[in-house]
């Protein structure tokens, strides 16, 4: 039995691990390692309501210090990003500090991608961290010309949350059409609808050439055609990559694609006592048929951090961590939900079939059930991913759907 | 005797569903987004699911309380 938990990584995967751990009876040592000098906090509110002009954004933090380390009793060690792990010796490296452990669990989560030429400029930011999200806030609150590099979730949030102040806000996308890997073309163009009637200038198939400065603050975006859009703020959405790089040489089987972490289904990495939890994991879903995955969700990060605790602490513990995958977005008082896996036979637009205006897509492989899209459809999304759960027939979707389209009122136009 | 009961903060709700998803027979998030609770909230106090619904809340928009 351990005696001693170490968890990096300070955010919702991580703060889950050790509250999960606390929960199951641990009494040994709990440390948290963070790279950020913040407490735990919490991500999905900085793109959307943290960005509004209000007076003062509801700051995100989950706890607090004294209830981390009073109540449950935890060793913070932050403002500090691992840099090594020695499995043989189990110590994780923090700088020139050595923190031993009997089980770890590793919750470093991913980095923001970042455009080559855009390193110390400033006005160019991503938004992954609190300060990120402070800085495109005080940039929003001057009234910036707003620029956004990747027309996905996250950057075209940050575009929604320009929008409700009234500024002029330009969404670039290098692909014809939006969100095509993450949820399949028909979807994308339901979505590059919304910027367009939103008044954003939603470009797509363009690609960034370079950044423009003077005095070492972003000025505009110059494209491959040579057009060049004058911007106070560029906010670069294209993507995240684990944080991986502290593990280089320690054994841990790191994913030839992506870096991140290979797991099996109860989180256990290719090194004993090593687990890991959140975006940085990849392990294969019983749900899908072992189908390996990593996801940057909120749910699966804090389902994973209560089932790394579990398997870290009693390895004789046998949990797979089966789940249906499930994200959501807020675009111009629009909700985005997406329930399941988008990589399918076949994506049927049922809302339009019905005749609806409120976007539903459902997503078919073999004769399964295994994805749903939806907007502005909070009370059907959970019966969806229900039947997904419990591997339905793609038909039993169907008729989900239509006996829907019977009994829905027609909807109310959100309000932007 | 006191009891345990299931309170929702509409305020924090957001009605992203979670809670539906643990318990569909507790929790219901509405066509406007709203959520309903759809036994008193004594009665969702006293079913398992109920602690893995408060648990499950982005919005921690879930609590038992004690009255």
């Amino acid at each position: 039995m351990p005696q001693r938990l170490v968890v990096v990584g300070a955010s919702l995967a991580g703060l889950r691990t050790v509250e999960a751990a606390r929960r199951q009876g641990f009494a040994g040592e709990v440390v948290l390692v963070g790279a950020e000098e913040h407490l735990p906090y919490d991500r999905p509110p900085l793109s959307k309501a943290f960005l509004d002009a209000e007076d003062a954004p509801v700051e995100p933090w989950f706890r607090t210090a004294d209830h981390l380390t009073g109540e449950l009793g935890v060793e913070l060690l932050l403002g500090s990003a691992a840099t090594g792990l020695d499995a043989t010796r189990r110590v994780v490296e923090v700088g020139a500090t050595e923190v031993p452990y009997d089980a770890l669990v590793v919750a470093t989560g991913a980095a923001a991608r970042t455009l080559p030429g855009s390193e110390g400029l400033a006005g160019v930011h991503a938004l992954r961290t609190l300060d990120d999200a402070r800085a495109i806030r005080s940039a929003l609150d001057a009234g910036a010309r707003t620029v956004v590099v990747g027309a996905g979730f996250i950057g075209s949030e940050v575009a929604a949350g320009a929008r409700r102040r009234g500024l002029p806000v330009t969404v670039l996308e290098a692909l014809g059409v939006p969100l095509t890997r993450s949820v399949g073309p028909e979807v994308g163009l339901a979505c590059a609808e919304l910027h367009r009637s939103s008044g954003t200038d939603l470009r797509c198939g363009v690609s960034v050439a370079s950044l423009r400065s003077r005095d070492g603050r972003v000025t505009g975006v110059e494209l491959a055609d040579g057009t060049v859009l004058d911007a106070d703020l560029v906010v670069v959405g294209i993507g995240a990559s684990p944080s991986t790089g502290w593990l280089a040489g320690s054994g841990v089987t790191l994913h030839e694609r992506d870096g991140g972490i290979v797991c099996d289904a109860r989180l256990a990495t290719s090194v004993p006592g090593v687990y890991a939890a959140g975006d940085v994991a990849h392990w294969p879903n019983p749900l899908f048929d072992d189908q390996l995955m990593r996801l940057e969700h909120w749910t699966s990060a804090a389902e994973h951090g209560a089932a790394a605790a579990l398997h870290a602490l009693d390895p004789a513990a046998d949990r797979p961590v089966a789940t249906v995958p499930y994200f959501w977005s807020d675009w111009y008082g629009h909700r985005l939900q997406f329930v399941g896996v988008p990589q399918a036979d076949e994506l049927r637009v049922v809302g339009e079939e019905l005749g609806e205006d409120r976007f539903l897509a459902l997503y078919r492989r073999g004769d399964r059930i295994v994805g749903a899209f939806t907007i502005d459809r909070p009370t059907q999304v959970m019966k969806y991913r229900r039947l997904i759960a419990e591997r339905a027939p793609f038909q039993a979707a169907l008729d989900l759907a239509h006996r829907n389209a019977a009994s829905v009122p027609a909807p109310t136009p959100a309000a932007v | 005797m006191s009891t345990v009961r299931l309170v929702i903060d509409h305020d924090k709700c957001t009605g992203l569903g979670l809670c539906e998803a643990e318990a569909p027979d507790l929790f219901e998030v509405q066509d406007d987004g709203s959520l309903l609770l759809l036994v008193d909230g004594a009665e969702a106090a006293r079913h398992a699911a109920c602690q893995s619904a408060v648990g499950s809340c982005p919005t921690e928009a879930l609590r038992l309380v004690q009255d």
